[in-house]
């Protein structure tokens, strides 16, 4: 087991996929800079620099994925993705789809978002909801180094186009990761603590802040189960609706703005599948329908907090 | 039917180009007469699209836009199939799910579509980077108009195709009109090839009404770019006869403006050429001319016999 920064987990992905396939190449504002370990491994031609034009680059990322290449781009920040919208949405996402299956697009664009280095609303936004509710893209957003290695080598390894977030509140933290991490798949969440009274469902940094709230609940005499979704589309609806009807309550709980949120789907999910199991309402946590302030009290504010889930628990057990 | 090739005969040439036009006229009149669904034309740029694929070999990759029939019958696309895109059925060549708009057609290395103006220049450097970095031979065409060329997709394009020398052949189809817009509208400069030279790239401009003349400057351009693995800016002058999408009366056009093109009509300037010039004589051409109609009347047969796809064909394909 070693111990490591969750970047040096992705840079180990990177470096394991590139030794693997010769044909993944990464391309970005930077990564030939940041990442000499891999130009050295891998050569000049594999990693790439490029003008800082996110909408280029992730065109040309999709033109090299239908044509055989399989592309990781580093994007940088959330927010930069509008910039890249047409390139992601309109064609990576949809023309599989109009071409009657003749393309494939295997590629992967890594974006960081998320509280921590108080860098404000053009370089913290958690837009992860955008890109769930665009047909033909998957959504990754890990929650632990096992997991940003391990489905970061998954997300390269799928034949469709991936956006990965990274939470920037996990970006330099450091956790033992596991040797032989056995091979993951996008589209399944995990249970990383079982429990009868209630389940606490969220991803990224607040999947932490429900191990701790359930933590807390186990105190109280209150045992929380805690779901981390892993992936937000496809989203595992089978894991979710199951823990529910054990549970019968839910709390779920992201850093992402409330409204339209991926919540407000999992709680249309529960109301559709787990409805007669509820024994409570579900209940959102989510960060509020503003822009990320860049103050660091404030950032702090936006992010939902360990007492908020460990109350809203308390209030559905009545 | 497979990739067409061209020794580069007049007649080859103007074979092709009457089997657009008459695709396109079928197509609108179809759309007037019984509602098959509408499509952005490019009659009166036949010249400029067969001018350049007749140029291409089998290696080559063409990426395209929402005009695009000229590109892909040229290419060798056969108009059954493109008939039944454009009528959502299942014989079409993305079994019916792109419509008219956005047809790619893989077998003939008509790679990516898209129908988001400039949308198909932030690809063509991915392909040409698979074509780098993957040694293949074949040459990256990407067509846009000078809508796209106002598109910032298009510096963004050119200067990382020149950047990371990608062989790629640009080719702007200055049509005049973007959309519903007039170019003079929208641009100061008269020129789109003029844009190369500040990123670095060599260029050249064309009337794109005259086949043979776009045919050898495309021809000269693509050996420069098999030699020298950069890319070139292509620009073809030309007008779009018709209206931006059927059905379109063209209020907007000015009528001189439209009149003074007419008068350009790539086909029968060709046409003229080689009679002048005896390639050709007057019944010869009323044969080529019935013989492209036929092909039509057999491609609306095909297409109107071929089956819509089932409902379930709506959730395939979404994810590979």
């Amino acid at each position: 087991m070693a111990h490591m920064t969750v970047q040096e987990a992705i840079d180990q992905a990177l470096q394991e996929e590139m030794a693997r396939d010769p044909s993944v190449i990464l391309m970005g504002e930077g990564v030939a800079t940041k990442r000499r370990h891999l130009v050295d491994a891998f050569g000049e031609e594999r990693v790439r620099n490029t003008p800082l034009a996110e909408g280029i680059i992730a065109g040309t990322a999709v033109g090299a994925a239908a044509t055989g290449l399989r592309p990781v781009i580093d994007l940088l920040f959330a927010p930069f993705l509008t910039l890249a919208m047409d390139e992601l949405v309109n064609s990576a996402g949809k023309l599989r789809y109009l071409s009657g299956g003749q393309f494939s697009f295997p590629l992967v664009v890594i974006a960081m978002t998320g509280a921590g280095w108080c860098v404000g609303a053009q370089h913290n936004h958690n837009v992860e909801a955008w890109f769930a509710h665009a047909p033909g893209l998957k959504v990754v957003m890990p929650s632990c180094i096992d997991d940003f290695k391990g489905l970061l080598k998954a997300a390269i390894r799928d034949d469709n186009p991936v956006l990965f977030f990274v939470d920037i509140g996990l970006v330099y933290s450091t956790a033992d990761l596991s040797e032989d991490l056995p091979d993951m798949s996008v589209g399944q969440a995990a249970v990383r603590r079982s429990g009868e009274d209630v389940t606490l469902i969220s991803y990224a940094k607040t999947g932490g802040v429900c191990e701790q709230a359930a933590q807390s609940l186990a105190s109280q005499g209150i045992s929380a189960e805690v779901v981390d979704l892993r992936t937000l589309s496809p989203l595992d609806e089978k894991t979710i609706v199951a823990s529910v009807r054990k549970t019968g309550r839910a709390v779920i709980v992201h850093e992402a703005s409330r409204s339209c949120g991926v919540g407000a789907e999992v709680a249309a999910i529960l109301a559709e599948h787990a409805h007669g199991a509820l024994r409570a309402p579900v209940v959102r946590i989510a960060g509020p329908d503003v822009p990320a302030p860049a103050s660091y009290p404030l950032e702090q504010a936006f992010v939902p907090q360990v007492d908020a889930v460990v109350g809203a628990a308390r209030r559905l057990m009545g | 039917m497979g990739i067409r090739r061209y020794e580069g005969r007049p007649d080859e040439l103007l074979q092709a180009m009457l089997l657009i036009r008459h695709y396109e006229e079928r197509t609108a009149a179809l759309q007037a007469e019984s509602g098959v669904p509408g499509t952005c034309t490019a009659v009166g740029q036949e010249a400029a699209a067969v001018g350049v694929v007749s140029a291409l070999d089998e290696h080559d990759l063409i990426l395209t836009n929402h005009r695009s029939a000229g590109h892909l019958l040229a290419r060798g696309a056969d108009p059954g199939r493109m008939l039944a895109e454009v009528m959502g059925r299942r014989g079409g060549y993305c079994g019916g799910k792109s419509g008219s708009l956005h047809i790619s057609a893989k077998e003939l290395g008509v790679v990516l579509t898209s129908t988001i103006v400039g949308g198909e220049l932030a690809l063509a450097t991915g392909v040409g980077l698979s074509q780098k970095m993957l040694r293949r031979q074949g040459v990256v065409v990407c067509f846009f108009g000078d809508g796209a060329a106002c598109e910032g997709r298009f510096h963004e394009s050119l200067n990382l195709a020149a950047v990371w020398q990608l062989p790629i052949l640009y080719v702007c189809e200055n049509n005049q009109w973007q959309a519903f817009v007039h170019r003079r509208e929208t641009m100061v400069n008269d020129s789109i090839a003029a844009f190369a030279a500040p990123h670095g790239i060599d260029s050249a401009a064309v009337d794109g009404n005259d086949v043979m003349a776009v045919r050898a400057v495309a021809t000269e351009a693509l050996d420069a770019i098999r030699v020298s693995g950069r890319p070139f800016l292509l620009e073809t002058r030309t007008y779009r006869l018709r209206g931006h999408f059927e059905p379109d009366d063209q209020s907007y056009v000015d009528p001189a403006e439209l009149a003074s093109w007419r008068q350009r009509d790539p086909l029968p300037r060709l046409q003229a050429r080689m009679l002048e010039s005896g390639q050709v004589t007057a019944a010869g051409l009323t044969d080529m001319d019935a013989d492209a109609r036929r092909q039509i009347d057999t491609a609306v047969a095909f297409a109107v016999d071929s089956p819509f796809p089932d409902a379930d064909a709506l959730l395939t394909d979404v994810y590979a």
